[in-house]
Parts: structure tokens; sequence; C-alpha cells
């Protein structure tokens, strides 16, 4: 392609998104303006209805728990598509391979990280229902925690907290679970996935009905899945750098 | 709108640039980082805590450490390729 085709493919499509982006940013409501009354309503009848503190996590895992599941799906299929491609490449077990760190200062900060880390993702997980937060977010903080066991101490240890067969599990428990939340609700005459527990007491940590199962079923699948693509990279990277890689 | 929403959104947009402007990937995905780090506060500055929330983990952590594993894997083939 020479020079000149390549500008005039490059100019007509810059003319025909600029049109696109001035067209869409004109057409904008005013700054600050909201018209849909879908938001005013959730937030007025959340805690009457709900007795949850955080609309924006009663949305995501009550009122619109379907469209999480359906997310929440993509991300389990995302990653077992990273485990089965990567897999595919390598012939030999890595598992034997030893890739410490040796400075003795980031091992222990590096451990004592992973600790703090572990447990601010369980509590964000777990106040989902009360201030910012909720299983997706946790669920990530959560895969931060194993992946800092690698990156400060040693590739053994993250592979015997974090394998692949203890990943595999945790995010298929997760998906499933909540699945299985939604068939349960159905089979006990509710609808698909709506909330069949008491309320309980808004700003409790046992507020929330069963849609506070549903959030932790999501923290698993979160963090199962990032733990899952995280440890087969690694394992990817790790038997590169000792040879050990088939065709 | 406030000064401190025009100076967050400012923030934003100095960060995109420097992404794109960024040559080697590995320093881009850090850049990335960074960028993602303004739009975190942008999210609170526009009072939005949960998204800000989305936004630090998916950025700060799951997006970096797969681009960072997926660079390391193509660079890997000579020995100690950067992790």
């Amino acid at each position: 392609m020479t020079t000149r085709v390549r500008l005039a493919v490059f100019s007509s499509g810059l003319v025909l998104v600029a049109a696109l982006l001035v067209d869409g940013v004109s057409n904008l409501p005013p700054f600050g303006r909201y018209a849909g009354p879908y938001g005013d309503i959730v937030a007025r009848l959340v805690e009457p209805q709900r007795h949850m503190a955080n609309a924006v996590t009663a949305v995501v895992f009550d009122y619109r728990g379907f469209d999480t599941m359906g997310e929440e799906l993509i991300l389990f299929a995302a990653a077992s598509a990273v485990a089965l491609l990567l897999r595919e490449m390598r012939d030999h077990d890595t598992s034997d391979l030893v890739e410490g760190i040796r400075s003795d200062a980031l091992r222990g900060v590096g451990a004592l990280a992973a600790i703090v880390t572990f447990v601010l993702a369980l509590q964000v997980v777990a106040h989902g229902f009360i201030t910012p937060g909720g299983g997706f977010q946790g669920g990530v903080v959560l895969s931060a925690a194993f992946a800092l066991v690698f990156l400060t101490n040693e590739y053994r240890a993250y592979n015997r907290l974090a394998s692949s067969s203890f990943a595999e599990p945790v995010e298929a428990l997760g998906a499933g679970g909540y699945v299985f939340l939604g068939l349960l609700a159905l089979a006990l005459g509710f609808g698909f996935l709506e909330n069949f527990l008491p309320f309980g007491v808004t700003g409790r940590l046992r507020s929330g009905g069963s849609a506070a199962i549903v959030n932790w079923s999501s923290a698993l699948a979160v963090s199962g899945g990032f733990a899952l693509i995280f440890s087969e990279y690694l394992q990817e990277n790790v038997a590169v750098r000792h040879g050990r890689v088939g065709k | 709108m406030e000064p401190l929403q025009i100076v967050a959104m400012l923030y934003v947009a100095l960060g995109a640039l420097c992404v794109v402007l960024a040559r080697d990937v590995v320093r881009q995905a850090l850049v990335f980082s960074l960028y993602g780090f303004s739009l975190v506060v942008l999210f609170v500055v526009f009072q939005a805590p949960d998204v800000a929330l989305s936004a630090l983990v998916v950025s700060g952590i799951a997006y970096p450490l797969v681009l960072v594993g997926a660079i390391a894997r193509c660079h890997g083939q000579r020995k100690g390729g950067g992790k």
C-alpha cells in the first residue's frame, strides 16, 4: 500500500469518526442532568425494599442479578480459554522449578502485604451491601494477594497456594454457585435469582438476604478466575525461562 | 462544573496522551496503570465510589498483571526477558 492510499484511507476514516463524535457530543444531555427515572426510583426504594445501604451492589447482585450472571460466565469462559490455550503449548509440569527471591526484607514485607491484602479483600466483599465494594472488586483484590506471594516470595510458594488445581475448583464453585442460587430460587417458587432469604437489618454484615450469598459466590468466581489466569501465565513464563516449552 | 472536576478531566486526558506516546510495551503497561489511577480520581471526584473501586482493581491489578505476563511470554525466549 502506497503512502497516498494509506493517507486517503486514514483521512476518510478520520472525517467519519470526527463527524460521529461531534454528532454524539452535541446531542448529550446537559452536564449533571439525569434523565431516566430508574436511578432515582432505585435510590429511593433500595433501603425500604431490600434493607441494603449500597444501591449499586443491590442493583448488581439483586435487582439485576441475572445480568451479572452473564458477566460472571464471560470471565469464566475467558479464564478457561487462557488456561486451555497456554496448556496446549506447554508439555512439562513446572511445579518442581524454584524461582526464589533472596532479599529477606522483600520477602518479609511481601508476606505482610499479602496478608493485609487478603484481609482487605474479605472486608471489601463482606461489606458489599454497606459500603462501596462487593464480589467483583473484592475478588480481584483476593487474587492480588496470591499474586503478591509470587512477586515477593517464591514461585513454589505461589504454586502451593494458588495452583491451577486450587484456582479451578474455586472458580467453578463460584460460577456454578451463582447459577445454582438462581435455580434454587426458582425451585422455591420465586423468580430466577430473586432474593428468597430474610433481608436482615440495614447496615449489618448479615443483611442482604440471599443476594449476600450471590455476592460471595461471585467473589469466588472472580478471584478463582483471575488466580487461574495469573498462574497459567506464571507457569508459562517460568517454563520458558527454564527451557521447558514444547511446540 | 466544579474546578476539581475540570482538573480531574484534564488529568485523565494527559494520562491518555501519555499512554499513546509511550513506545516501549512494558513502559506502556506501567503508564496505563497510572492512567487508570487518573480514571479512579475522576470517578471519586464525580461521586461514583463503586465504579472507582472497580476501576482501581481492574487498571491497578488485573490488567497490568495480565499484560506484563503476556509481554514476558513474548519476550521470554531470550534468557531473563523482563518479568
